[in-house]
């Protein structure tokens, strides 16, 4: 296979354990601060959409002013609230202004940026076997391997772009999994998505490489709030990977992403997540609060979409991929391990509503928590009168680094069908004394000891992740905990 | 031991009037031990006595106390090493009760540790070939299955086949000192006799190896230059082989009584 795939790394920031935390020094064009209806007509109009497209935006828009910024309470996380009117709402890199470019036209300073978070675009340099959706605050600024993905008929292109040339398959899919009502963030982002990638694979068709998107916040004071649409035409295949940084900032900064995924009779879709937004400093100060809807409607008969997330980054997670199993025979997965430490908070897990016969269903949920950190996992298996033989497996288990941090598990199941299965395990484990003391004997450092531990807690997860996607979340775990074990 | 003769000649372990604790508790009450390399020593004695406590605290276990005595191995303080310097000094402890290690691959696990020993002996590291080689070659010894080792450590592994895991462990990280923790227990006379040979294949003039044992049984295999007798935290009684046979004969009371006598 290929050499090249790592996808981020050491970037020369140095005094800090957040090593993706630099900031690009571009012109950007920036809309005024707080939203309303001319906010949404303006991005509509940045983004030179059609007259639907906008019509759709304002409904969001007007659905979320009745809501009164009431967000959901019920997850296990504090923050204070957050004033809507004080954000951004679009950011451009000024060079970006119309939009994705080609190679040669890109500011050179973002291609180092990019170069640095370990994701070069220009063509000689470019991640082999992986195809790059670059986007950069609220654009996208590069898609690589176009070229090769037309010849198999595979559409991978910013969100921008397939609203102008695509108008037919995202009028017909945007939405139809996370509806603009959905929930609060989804509402909102429905208003004011600024960017996001775009994927259609045609009937029949294996997706040759790995497509991947990697977000990238730069301007201060700005939300991100992407729109991610992958359809699964019958028969076809696509593996899809998702990274993400952003800059240190002392102020928290909104991240409130909708992803919608459509797999249509036998077609298949994975999706693997990295996460690793910035946390915030050991105290607390600044951060991500990644506010996320994940969806995937596994639509047609014998279709199956799977979930994979590291979620390492961010303040506050707040996030449950979840599959509608509508076809019959079709199948959900979620594999996730998320870790917190420090001050972050994580409330993530997903949602399986059974629907079709004998659909099946595996939530494998790990979460690490260390420092003063608090995890839960917040899981949904729902099976409704249709599903007959539907099976669910689950099993959470948490791993507590520490004496300050907590884990809980909230397991929510509605059956309304008498011929389901479902198993459910948890367990709750800390890295023991005799475990430490037993590779410390065999001469590793307590560092590489807890390490080994955890990668071995983490394992079954890791190896739902594309090969080089797997070391890339090791070293993650790494970064994440340095100074907290050992 | 000539007295002003450099660490060449000094044993390789010197334990003087050792005493060790947990909480409250005094476990170890004034052992005196000196092992020269070359050399084989068995430790018995009843349940409960402290022969695990003693074994751990030379691995350097930190649940445990020295509050009096020292230990020297090759001439440097040995308690103030770390537990990871000692292991990669060439100390090794075989445990009684091999710890499980969900979902690490013995197979990493054992190349994680034959790579940090070796860099801190100097050597380079193996490449996977070299490593898979004498991984190959040791396995043999102590009959492991290959598919074993793509098992998580000590993971649903049967009694005997942890016992045969520590064995292998020992034979690639190649130590100074060995000590083997009742590796012998829980073991079938085929797996006794695998273990055992290959402990003895282990012994050279450059090594010594302290034994915890309560059979005599594999020191037919391993023959001993000394037999200790370990009760209530003190060694009450060493002699040479015939002192484990007598032990298997008549028990520990006789001792007991002598040494109340
Ligand atoms: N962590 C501990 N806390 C309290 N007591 C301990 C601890 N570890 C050992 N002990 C006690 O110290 C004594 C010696 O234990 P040790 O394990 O060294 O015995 P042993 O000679 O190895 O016995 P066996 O032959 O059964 O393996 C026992 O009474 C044991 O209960
Ligand atoms: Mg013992």
């Amino acid at each position: 296979m290929t050499e090249q795939r790592v996808i981020s790394r050491k970037t020369g920031v140095e005094d800090t354990d957040y090593k993706w935390g630099f900031e690009l020094d571009i012109e950007s064009d920036i809309a005024p601060r707080g939203l309303n209806e001319d906010i949404v007509r303006l991005i509509s109009a940045k983004k030179r959409e059609p007259e639907w497209m906008l019509e759709w935006r304002l409904k969001a828009y007007r659905h979320w002013l009745k809501l009164g910024s009431e967000e959901p309470k019920w997850a296990n996380v504090k923050f204070p609230p957050i004033d809507y009117q004080d954000m951004i709402y679009y950011a451009a890199p000024r060079s970006q202004a119309d939009g994705p470019k080609s190679l040669d036209e890109i500011d050179p300073e973002i291609l180092e940026g990019f170069n640095k978070l370990g994701i070069p675009l220009e063509e000689q340099k470019k991640l082999s076997g992986v195809a790059v959706d670059a986007v950069l605050d609220s654009v996208s600024v590069a898609t690589t391997y176009q070229e090769m993905l037309k010849k198999v008929g595979v559409i991978f292109c910013s969100m921008s772009e397939a609203v102008k040339n695509h108008p037919e398959l995202v009028q017909k899919y945007i939405g139809s999994v996370v509806p603009y009502s959905d929930n609060f963030y989804a509402t909102l982002n429905s208003a004011v998505f600024s960017d996001g990638s775009f994927c259609y694979v045609p009937p029949g068709v294996r997706c040759p490489i790995e497509l991947m998107t990697y977000f990238r916040i730069n301007e201060m004071d700005t939300g991100q709030f992407e729109r991610t649409l992958i359809i699964a035409d019958k028969g076809s295949y696509v593996s899809y990977l998702e990274g993400c940084t952003a800059p240190m900032r002392k102020t928290h900064q909104l991240h409130a992403a909708v992803v919608e995924l459509v797999a249509l009779d036998d077609a298949e879709i994975k999706y693997s997540t990295l996460q690793n937004w910035y946390p915030g400093d050991k105290d607390g100060n600044g951060g991500v609060y990644n506010f996320v809807t994940k969806r995937g409607k596994a639509q047609g008969r014998g279709s199956k979409i799977s979930w994979t997330q590291v979620e390492t980054g961010s303040a506050i997670t707040w996030k449950y991929p979840s599959v509608i199993l509508q076809g019959d025979d079709s199948v959900g997965e979620f594999y996730s391990v998320a870790l917190v430490n420090n001050h972050q908070q994580a409330d993530t897990g997903t949602k399986m509503t059974h629907i079709g016969k004998n659909t099946r269903s595996t939530i494998i949920a790990k979460g690490i928590s260390a420092g003063k950190a608090n995890n839960t996992y917040r899981g949904q298996v729902k099976i409704m009168p249709t599903a007959n033989g539907a099976r669910n497996f689950t099993q959470c288990d948490s791993l507590l680094i520490g004496d300050e941090c907590g884990a809980h598990t909230v397991p929510y199941i509605e059956v309304r069908n008498p011929t389901a299965q479902l198993e459910h395990e948890a367990t709750t484990s800390k890295v023991s004394d005799d475990q430490l003391f037993y590779l410390q004997q065999r001469g590793l450092s307590l560092e590489e000891s807890n390490y080994m531990i955890i990668n071995g807690f983490c394992r079954g997860i890791f190896k739902e992740l594309p090969f080089e996607f797997a070391a890339e979340a090791s070293q993650l775990m790494r970064v994440s905990l340095e100074g907290t074990v050992g | 031991m000539a007295e002003s003769d450099t660490d060449k000649n000094a044993p390789l372990l010197d334990v003087r009037d050792l005493h060790v604790s947990v909480g409250e508790t005094d476990i170890l009450k004034g052992i005196d031990l000196t092992v020269s390399v070359g050399e084989v020593h068995a430790i018995m004695g009843p349940n409960g006595s402290g022969k695990s406590t003693l074994a751990s605290v030379l691995a350097g276990r930190p649940e445990f106390t020295v509050t009096h005595g020292k230990v020297l191995y090759g001439g440097q303080n040995l308690l103030a090493m770390l537990p990871e310097e000692r292991a990669r000094e060439g100390i090794f402890l075989a445990f009684q009760y091999p710890v499980e290690l969900a979902g690490v691959r013995t197979w990493q696990f054992l190349r994680a540790s034959v790579d940090a020993v070796r860099r801190h002996r100097g050597l380079k590291e193996l490449s996977i070939r070299e490593f898979d080689k004498l991984l190959d070659e040791k396995r043999e010894v102590v009959k492991i299955d290959p598919e074993m080792l793509k098992r998580s450590v000590n993971e649903g592994f049967s009694g005997g086949e942890k016992k045969r895991n520590e064995v292998l462990q020992m034979a690639m990280l190649d130590p100074t000192l060995a000590v083997l923790d009742e590796t012998d227990s829980g073991l079938d006379i085929d797996a006794l006799k695998i273990v055992a040979e290959g402990v003895d294949r282990f012994r050279s003039p450059s090594k010594a190896i302290i034994l915890v044992t309560h059979y005599q049984r594999i020191l037919n295999y391993i023959s001993p230059d000394r037999v200790h007798v370990l009760m209530d935290g003190r060694i009450v009684r060493s002699g040479d082989r015939e002192l484990a046979l007598e032990l298997e004969k008549k028990g520990y009371d006789w001792i007991r009584e002598s040494v109340a006598a």
